[in-house]
């Protein structure tokens, strides 16, 4: 099977939703389909429990968790973080999309260490990027940087540049 | 066969300066220490392998301590958190000692001017060749480790012990 | 008083008392810098604490901050043992972004580059693993023919190893004829070294007894974990990328997937070895497949794909694109991709974020190596100390790759 076409993704996307609906109506908030990919914007309370669902439901068996990875929108007022998840089905060769946003006020949600060993760096990477706070992670603690600084340096609002060159005068680039 | 240097030559003996003796000694016994990160690593790699043949520059003698080491040969990005552990190895080689610099990164952080690369790594220890390229092809790095060669075979049996050396040292914190 | 005997009791409690060893950063064994701190009983390994981001770039920032065409040189340095695989999974993302369709002939082209590349990284990891049970001949013999793998890159694109091979929307130039004539060299004389490459170690009685048993893992764990690539194929289980979810044509080819059975450090070898021959094999077909004297190079698409420069002197239009993809001034559809190609240690993701603006707003990579890195401690708990060493080297953990 080579690259979905947009309606085995539709297709695909409907049975997932089906499913998901059943289970736990209200809280799926929203779901489309980018490129090959259906994705599902679910309420960050039941992100756990929805993950589980779909790994242990033998019609879905997404047993295989592809990544995850932290944003950060600062222009989105009351959910300025959002996390995504990328589940597979390696039998039946089927991927899916999970996103859920986080406000910044309470950025923190529940880990996933406990269904994949996988995610327990991806999540510490996570949170040495982003200052993403997964409760109950066994160690949750940077995993890339330096355990002493004070900064996510992946958040927008964080400059790239490393502070302490002296070199480079913004004048020869017409910056 | 090396080059002898200049003296005083008849049938049964050879003259010439201490100097110039330990010099030849030392430049075609060259010992590194390769402190391989990442690509230049690998470009390194190929350099010591069977096509490139460090070898014949009687530095085929990687040493892995750094303790019987004459020259730290840098390779590769450098990053903060990495930053203690060379200056470490460095002071831990022994007088006379040689540094090379292989590649952008370690000579100045090359592309990647972010807050977790350290930019060149002049700033924590003394340089004395560095080797452009992203990575420098073999040639490179061999031409590099001839300009140590100059420099080993021509270095003053005092330069060490000269109050300009302490002072440089100083400037690094390196007693 | 009490101080003593809470030592006292410690001792009681636990009967023996380990010795910390700290494996790394620098440690010449671990063939880069990653830092293990093992609890050592005598030669076994109790526990192992991995550190890593010793040489983290921070690629994903440095993303966000560079137009389309600019990070193909940072793919480049992520699994820098076959930097054309990355080059072109970035390639692919951005062209399933913009939906773009290369000619069959690009494609196949891509083919031929990726699969060398695959040998390339093959060659590294199997004779390092060669090398840690004390066999330095294979390396040094067949590094020879890595070379010749450099000659063909450097032919095509002026670099060997950080190769920034290819643009988007397909090659930078025709290939030159010396290209082909290497290529068909190297499948001619290739397959002979690599088969006595073969003979000085598969069935070597040394090597087999290091190397069997070492390292292992199960089939589920090994899902659990992440892994992906000839780590996971080597635990029994056929997931290739280039199968399910072919890009780039390779559904025209006809391969074979090695699986291994145990998941140990011998499985590992022999499935990189046999992926070689799947490679050299999938290199030919498509050699049958290009016709050489064409001169499509790459798709049709003058608004993404930066011009030759002779054309960017001569012609107008060339200029004004050249300029206007130089500076990013592309119209990039807003969107959220992923797209996955079989990296040299397994399933290489790119999750791009476009808000339609000159740069990614936001680019992940699905690192292999960062999410297998973490069975290590489990893979090599109850294992001598020497196999701790050989397992890293048979997983290919490669620095850039783990740290990012």
């Amino acid at each position: 099977m080579a690259v979905l076409t947009p309606e085995q993704t539709m297709a695909l996307h409907d049975e997932v939703l089906a499913a998901l609906k059943g289970k736990f109506g209200e809280g799926i908030l929203s779901s489309s389909c980018e490129y090959d990919f259906p994705v599902f914007v679910v309420d960050k309370d039941i992100m756990h429990d929805v993950l589980v669902f779909v790994k242990e439901t033998p019609s879905l068996n997404y047993h295989f968790l592809t990544t995850m990875c932290a944003m950060n929108y600062p222009e989105k007022t009351g959910n300025e973080f959002a996390m995504m998840y990328q589940l597979h089905n390696m039998p039946e060769n089927k991927r899916i999309r999970f996103k859920t946003f986080i406000p910044e006020q309470k950025l923190e949600i529940a880990t996933i260490t406990d269904i994949w060993p996988a995610a327990n760096w991806m999540e510490r990477q996570e949170y040495d990027f982003f200052g993403v706070n997964f409760i109950g992670h066994p160690n949750l603690i940077r995993i890339l940087n330096m355990e002493d600084i004070t900064f996510f340096p992946m958040r927008k609002d964080f400059a790239l540049e490393d502070p302490t060159r002296d070199d480079k005068n913004d004048s020869m680039f017409g910056r | 066969m090396a080059k002898s240097p200049e003296g005083l030559e008849g049938p049964g003996f050879f003259l010439t300066s201490m100097e110039k003796a330990v010099g030849l000694a030392r430049k075609n016994s060259i010992w590194p220490l390769p402190f391989a990160t990442s690509c230049c690593g690998i470009e390194f790699m190929a350099t010591m392998a069977s096509h490139y043949d460090l070898g014949r520059f009687g530095s085929e003698r990687l040493s892995f301590s750094p303790r019987q080491a004459d020259l730290l040969m840098v390779m590769g990005t450098i990053a903060k958190k990495m930053g203690p552990v060379l200056k470490q190895v460095y002071e831990q080689m022994a007088e006379p000692r040689w540094v090379l610099s292989m590649g952008a990164c370690a000579s100045s952080g090359g592309i990647f001017d972010t807050y977790s690369v350290l930019q060149g790594i002049d700033r924590i220890i003394p340089v004395d060749v560095y080797i452009p390229g992203c990575p420098p092809r073999p040639e490179q790095v061999i031409e590099g480790l001839m300009k140590i060669q100059d420099l080993v075979g021509n270095e003053s049996l005092r330069r060490r012990n000269s109050p300009e050396y302490k002072s440089l040292m100083n400037k690094y914190g390196i007693e | 008083m009490s101080e003593f005997q809470n030592i006292q009791e410690e001792q009681k409690a636990e009967e023996k008392e380990y010795t910390t060893l700290n494996l790394g950063p620098t440690h010449p064994a671990t063939h880069g810098i990653f830092q293990n701190v093992l609890q050592m009983d005598g030669e076994i390994i109790r526990d192992a604490v991995p550190t890593i981001g010793y040489i983290h770039r921070a690629f994903e920032k440095l993303a966000e901050r560079r137009p389309y065409a600019q990070i193909t040189v940072l793919t480049d340095r992520l699994n820098y043992c076959s930097s054309p695989i990355n080059n072109m999974g970035w390639e692919m993302t951005v062209e399933k972004l913009l939906n773009v369709k290369l000619p069959k002939r690009v494609e196949h082209m891509r083919v031929v580059i990726m699969e060398l590349a695959r040998i390339a990284d093959h060659i590294i990891c199997n004779s390092v693993v060669g090398v840690d049970t004390g066999a330095l001949t294979g390396f040094t013999y067949i590094f020879q023919w890595r070379e010749k793998i450099y000659e063909i890159f450097e032919d095509i694109c002026g670099a060997r190893l950080t190769t920034n091979i290819g643009r988007i929307g397909g090659f930078e130039r025709q290939w030159p004829d010396k290209v082909w004539a290497k290529i068909d060299d190297f499948l001619k004389k290739f397959p002979k070294i690599l088969k006595e490459f073969e003979s000085l170690l598969m069935r070597n009685r040394i090597f087999m007894d290091r190397t069997i048993g070492a390292g292992p893992i199960k089939p589920e764990r090994a899902l659990e974990y992440g892994f992906t690539g000839p780590n996971l194929r080597a635990a029994g289980l056929d997931y290739d990328v280039r199968v399910t979810n072919p890009y780039s044509s390779y559904e025209d080819f006809k391969f074979d997937i090695p699986i291994g059975k145990e998941g140990d450090v011998y499985d590992r070898f022999m499935v990189r070895e046999h992926e070689m021959w799947q490679s050299l094999s999938i290199i030919e077909q498509a050699m049958k497949m290009i016709d050489r004297k064409e001169p499509v190079f790459h798709a049709d698409v003058p608004d993404f794909f930066l011009p030759p420069k002779e054309k960017v002197y001569n012609d107008m239009e060339a200029l004004i694109y050249h300029f206007k993809i130089v500076m990013g001034e592309m119209d990039i559809p807003v969107g959220n991709v992923y797209h996955a190609v079989e990296g040299g240690n397994g399933e290489l993701g790119f999750y791009l974020e476009s808000d339609g603006g000159r740069t990614p707003y936001r680019l992940h990579f699905r690192r292999p190596c960062f999410i297998y890195y973490q069975a290590y401690p489990e893979l090599i708990k109850g294992s001598m100390l020497s196999d701790a060493i050989l397992t890293m080297s048979s997983m290919n953990v490669i620095a850039g790759e783990l740290d990012a």
